[in-house]
């Protein structure tokens, strides 16, 4: 077995040329995981290259003619959580906020986050709300592939043998963002049901992603147009006759399980009710969100 | 925050100061010696290879690849016990190695010593073991009927135990019932099962560093099995990291040796946390079906019940914890006739055996939350119900055994009571709102409900079990002052023991200075750390041997001054003759003797019960009331606990500080009993092995504790005091559930959804009926 | 890489060699550097009885693979405060307010209740439970913990004023 550290992103990138099946080790939060459960098994002939040292993945970018923010695959969520960023993209930083503990959201990296792609990373329903595009890195170039794209199934993603995921790009919106979990505990939870809705106000669309509910993260395009269909968008507020058929096409656009943790009844009621909650959050009764997200200073 | 008032003196202390722990300043800068802490030159490491299945046959195990491997050093199985191939702590039914049949996930098969954890991890993984896939029995009212094949020669029922009290054909104008789930709970100390095992260098003794809750308990199993006497097997206590009832059975005591032995080295072997949930029993999962029969101003007339306990694979302490169960059915009231079915089965799920409460959790779930169907059917507020039939000194119980102890039942409740209800939510603070950080709900979702819970429980063993306890003391002078120096082998497991001793010991010889031995069978034994016994049995055997060694000092001084032993006391730090002008300091009275006594505490006898369940069979109560505050997102079904109050009969609080500690701890596991905490198993076997998905509370989901002490000192107890580790754990819990539905009866404008709240932990679906 | 690697502990070098690459920090610390003040519940990051500062950060050192920590500075509770001289302000109110039983968690609570007043010298009741949500008590029910910080907090304002 063999440790590399490598020091800035060409090192990293000629490491993974060399050795395409390499592990990459981020935060640890999962692959150390798997290492101290013995769940992964590492033999005498494997390379784990640790990015804990690359600064260029560390950096996250504000664009503002394109209205987008670029950031780095080792930002961690306790970055995250924090200002400047959270007052730019507020419903990742609820979702970071969410994530773990103190410890973990020091370590948690968001490109750890997408690499793994569990249908219940706290962040992922935010980036497919915010249009993410995940760019991926080798000794060839970069690509990009939208997250809907990237992310295929559950753990599984669109990423070759050799590449390392280098930066995800979302969308700086102007209108309200949040973000809302259902765990059972109230700190430290993996989520039984996760929502991001996020408002474009110029655009007039109303996006809705939602995690733990399906083996990818979906959009709930039904509940998206409806919504965006039936707003009052010049006062800023939602019917609420239509506030029970906006639940219900999110929760059709689900399809969770039973397993250990919940049930898939209990699941699509929290898809339904987590919905509503969040657009009356977005479109409440008198109208005009009470706090409008900092992008809509940009 | 708390009413009670924390002792003046932080150092020294006497009974009723709050001294800090002796061990304190090793613990905070990380030098404490935990089992998992003991390094020795030429350690190797051992590791267990456990089923994947829950029954199975074991048709062949191959070791032949493990061996192979560099750095394994040997590799033990069923053939390899020297001695009794079986242990247990009431039947020796649980094979050390399994012979023939697994009999649930996680059953041990075979041990391997390497030179590195990973090593062994690779062997455990090289074995080859051959099984024969069998059904099942996971059903245990299946085990109880009687038509399914014994899964063990014992047969598939661990215990069957009624009771028949009073007149069986009575009833009352008033009927409730229900039928009620308690889930399986999980101890989940956090210091991981670990011990070092060290072989004599003629092989044939050991010594075993080990974290457990009795000492010579594991002692008299251990060789046993290892086919050595008992004076070769000595046991030192390594740091514990907690207990709560999971160190009670034997776990890694027995590998652990047999490699050392086997491989003539010492051995360390330690759990991770997934193979702990797999490697010590748990609390027993029920299903309890009670009738509560009243007149109609709510005075209980009759209480029918059946309990059907889930023992798991072997009978670890199954049978006492039936008993304790069925019992404690009546609560803390009186209860005229009574007709009780108690069953506890043999499955193949995980053992189970003691946790904190030790069936009386159990019992109280459904009794409370009867006496609130009672309350709510007779149109009598729950506390004046409580009060109305609480039980008091002198009243009999269920057993025919009429109740000694000092019953301040009433007490209790008016004080917990009389603590103020905390403020109402703050509608700025999202976090404070069930769901924390998941920001779930806003303020218009959330309901806040009350609810409350009233339990007693047994002190000590029972059933005749002289579960007695030693210690010794010795006083001596040294550098112009005395000291004192006790030694015992109570478990030490946290909960502060090593602090009250001392403070005994003070109290009664007037010496500051007291040293404790190490804790190991180099003394008798003190019983196991366990039943709410050690401040009353450890406490008392330190208090006996103290007042042996000031008797021999009044003696001895009064023999060489002349004066009548009888009018000399302990006065402070001072030797007094109390009718004349003597006095001088202890240290000085000594001498250059060493006064030095060990002494024996034993409680007064109990019986067995008969086959009508009617004995003198629990040696004292104690009792608490508990009021939980709860806010409720009644559509989302989340739960946030916002206080709990209670007051609880502590008879004389020796150390405050560490009576709030017990308080607050058991508090936070009944909490999490109530809405988080549950081992599931899918067909025979565990799905949340792990942290990730066996949720413990957190600072975010444990609320504010109010406590009130109700010091009425107990005239049976050696101090006055009463042991305080379980009460506060086995209320709370009914209390949080009936605050549940409270909150539910508000959102809903009736009981329909409340009066389906019939289980702990009480999940989101079970609120939101989805 | 080779198999030998050098970390940075408490203000010491130390060269770690011969070891199994796969080691998490908290194995290395404790078995190979003998410092057994971090503790291991859960091995997955659950519990903070590993929490140890790294880089200044504090992070659960379960999850540290150790080979990486390389040229970071590492404090575990061994290197708060003065060895062997006097526990920290925040090791004596632990103890004063009754928050230790059992042990186990409290060398890991002890750093984080550190980083935490380091990074807000006053914080509500509310921010520590949040700041501590990552460490896991089984005996205290946090109540004394929780005690103990505020303590600290109040202590060192008073401190503070002229």
């Amino acid at each position: 077995m063999s440790v590399v550290v490598p020091r800035s992103l060409a090192e990293a990138l000629t490491v993974l040329g060399e050795r395409p099946d390499a592990l990459v080790l981020a935060g640890g939060t999962d692959l150390m995981v798997e290492l101290n459960e013995g769940r992964r098994r590492v033999g005498d002939d494997v390379t784990v290259v640790a990015l804990s040292r690359v600064p260029e993945l560390r950096a996250w970018t504000l664009d503002r003619e394109a209205a987008t923010i670029r950031i780095g695959a080792g930002v961690t969520y306790a970055d995250l959580a924090a200002e400047p960023f959270a007052g730019l993209v507020p419903a990742l930083a609820q979702a970071a906020r969410t994530v773990g503990s103190p410890q973990i959201r020091n370590a948690a990296t968001i490109g750890g986050n997408v690499a793994t792609c569990s249908p219940a990373g706290d962040g992922l329903p935010v980036l497919a709300a915010l249009d993410a595009v995940v760019e991926l890195t080798d000794g060839a170039g970069t690509r990009e592939l939208p997250f809907a794209e990237f992310m295929v199934g559950v753990k599984r993603t669109a990423r070759r043998p050799g590449e390392l995921i280098t930066a995800v790009t979302v969308s700086l919106l102007n209108g309200w963002q949040g973000y809302a979990k259902v765990g059972v505990r109230n700190a430290m939870v993996i989520a039984i049901a996760g929502a991001c809705l996020a408002v474009d106000g110029p655009g007039r669309t109303v996006r809705l992603a939602l995690g733990s509910v399906a083996p990818t993260i979906v959009r709930a395009v039904e509940a998206e147009s409806f919504a965006a269909a039936r707003a009052d968008w010049s006062a800023g507020s939602f019917a609420g006759d239509d506030m029970a058929e906006f639940g219900r096409l999110a929760a059709a656009a689900s399809s969770p399980i039973d397993d250990h943790r919940s049930t898939a009844a209990y699941r699509h009621h929290c898809v339904d009710v987590l919905s509503r909650r969040l657009l009356t959050r977005a479109f409440p009764a008198g109208g005009s969100p009470r706090r409008p997200s900092r992008a809509a200073e940009l | 925050m708390t009413l009670v008032d924390i002792g003046r003196r932080a150092q020294g202390g006497r009974i009723g100061d709050s001294p800090t722990r002796p061990d304190g300043r090793a613990k905070v800068d990380g030098t404490f010696r935990f089992a998992s802490d003991l390094p020795m030159d030429g350690a190797a490491w051992g590791a267990t290879l456990r089923s994947p299945h829950p029954y199975a046959r074991l048709v062949a195990i191959n070791i032949a690849p493990a061996l192979a491997i560099p750095g394994v050093h040997v590799v033990l199985t069923a053939a390899d016990v020297p001695g009794r191939p079986t242990y247990g702590l009431i039947t020796a039914d649980q094979p050390v190695f399994a012979d023939g049949f697994v009999r649930f996930v996680g059953e041990a098969i075979a041990a391997v010593a390497a030179d590195h954890p990973e090593t062994c991890r690779r062997a455990l993984a090289a074995i080859d073991v051959t099984y024969e896939i069998l059904d099942p029995l996971i059903d245990a009212e299946a085990a109880i009927a009687g038509d399914t094949p014994p899964i063990h020669p014992d047969g598939n029922v661990l215990r069957a135990q009624h009771i028949r009290y009073g007149d069986p054909t009575a009833t009352g104008a008033v009927v409730v019932e229900g039928t009620y789930q308690i889930g399986m709970q999980d101890q989940a100390f956090l210091g991981l099962e670990a011990a070092l095992a060290v072989p004599d260098a003629d092989g044939a003794g050991v010594e075993l560093h080990v974290a457990t809750q009795w000492l010579h308990e594991d002692r008299k199993q251990v060789s046993a099995c290892l086919g050595l006497e008992e004076a070769r097997v000595r046991l030192v206590l390594g740091g514990v990291g907690g207990a709560f009832g999971a160190r009670e059975d034997i776990s890694l005591q027995v590998h652990t040796c047999l490699l050392a032995l086997a491989l003539g080295r010492p051995v360390r072997m330690h759990y991770s946390r997934a193979e702990s949930f797999l490697g010590h029993v748990h609390r027993h999962p029920a299903s309890i079906w009670m009738r509560h029969h009243a007149t109609p101003d709510g005075a209980i007339v009759k209480i029918e019940a059946r309990f059907v306990l889930d023992g798991g694979a072997y009978a670890s302490t199954s049978s006492a914890v039936l008993l304790n169960a069925i019992t404690h059915t009546q609560g803390p009231y009186r209860c005229p006739n009574a007709v009780v079915e108690g069953y506890v089965a043999r499955t193949n799920h995980l053992p189970c055996g003691a946790m904190r409460g030790f069936g009386v959790v159990q019992a109280c779930f459904a009794h409370e939350s009867q006496m609130d169907r009672l309350a709510a059917a007779c149109g009598v507020d729950p506390l004046a119900i409580r009060v109305r039939n609480a039980i008091a000194t002198g009243d009999p119980m269920i057993t025919g055994q009429i109740l000694e102890s000092v019953a301040p039942v009433v007490r209790c409740i008016r004080e917990a009571e009389a603590l103020a209800l905390p403020p109402p939510a703050d509608p700025d603070e999202p976090l404070a709102r069930p769901g924390g950080a998941g920001l779930t709900a806003d303020p218009q979702h959330v309901y806040r409900g009350v609810g409350w819970g009233v339990s007693m429980k047994n002190l000590m063993y029972s059933e005749g079990f002289d579960d007695y306890s030693t210690a010794r003391c010795r006083l001596v002078a040294v550098d112009g002052g005395a000291r004192v120096t006790l030694k015992f082998a109570t478990s030490e497991v946290g909960q502060g023991f090593v602090t009250i001793a001392a403070q005994i010991a003070r109290t009664i010889l007037g010496v500051d200075d007291v040293e404790l031995d190490r804790i190991d069978t180099g003394i008798g034994s003190a019983g196991s750390t366990s039943a709410s016994r050690q401040t009353w049995m450890s406490g008392g055997a330190v208090d006996a041997a103290c007042r042996a060694v000031r008797e021999d000092v009044v003696n001895a001084v009064g023999g060489r001054l002349g004066i009548d032993p009888l009018r000399l006391v302990v006065d402070g730090a001072d030797l007094v003759d109390s009718m004349g002008d003597y006095r001088e300091p202890v240290a000085v009275a000594l001498g250059d003797i060493t006064f030095d006594r060990t002494v024996e505490y034993h409680h007064r006898p109990t019986e067995e019960l008969d086959e009508d369940g009617q004995g003198n069979c629990h040696t004292a109560f104690a009792f608490a009331a508990h009021r939980a505050v709860v806010d409720v997102d009644t559509e989302l079904g989340l739960v946030k606990v916002v206080q709990v109050a209670t007051a609880q009969d502590v008879g004389r609080a020796l150390n405050p500080l560490s009576v709030i500690g017990q308080i607050e701890g058991g508090i936070a596991q009944g909490l999490g009993l109530a809405v988080m905490e549950e081992i599931v198993q899918i067909d025979g076997k565990i799905r949340n092995a792990s942290f990730t998905d066996y949720l413990l509370p957190t600072t975010v989901d444990m609320p504010p504790v109010v406590a009130a002490l109700v010091e009425e000192p107990d005239p049976q107890a050696p101090l006055g005091a009463k042991g305080v580790g379980e009460p506060p754990c086995i209320s709370v819990t009914p209390a949080i559930a009936a605050a549940i539905r409270d909150a539910l009866r508000q959102a809903d404008g009736n009981s329909t959804r409340a009066d389906r709240i019939t289980r702990v932990p009480v999940r989101p679906s079970d609120i939101t009926a989805t | 890489m080779s198999e030998q690697y050098r970390l940075h502990v408490n203000g010491v070098d130390h060269d770690v060699a011969d070891a199994w690459l796969g080691e998490n920090l908290l194995y290395v610390l404790r078995e190979r550097l003998g410092l057994y003040g971090a503790k291991g519940a859960c091995e997955q990051g659950e519990c903070g009885s590993c929490t140890v500062l790294v880089d200044g950060e504090l992070v659960c050192a379960c999850l540290v693979l150790a080979a990486s920590a390389i040229a970071q500075p590492i404090v575990t509770v061994e290197g708060l405060g003065e060895s062997g001289a006097r526990p920290t302000d925040v090791q004596q109110a632990f103890v004063d307010a009754g928050a230790v039983q059992c042990g186990f968690c409290t060398p890991g609570l002890v750093m984080a209740a550190h980083d935490l007043l380091a990074r807000n010298a006053d914080p509500t009741p509310t921010e520590i439970n949040e700041e501590l949500a990552g460490n896991i008590c089984r005996c205290t029910g946090y109540g004394r913990i929780v005690e103990a910080v505020q303590r600290v907090a109040v202590s060192r304002r008073s401190e503070r004023r002229p």
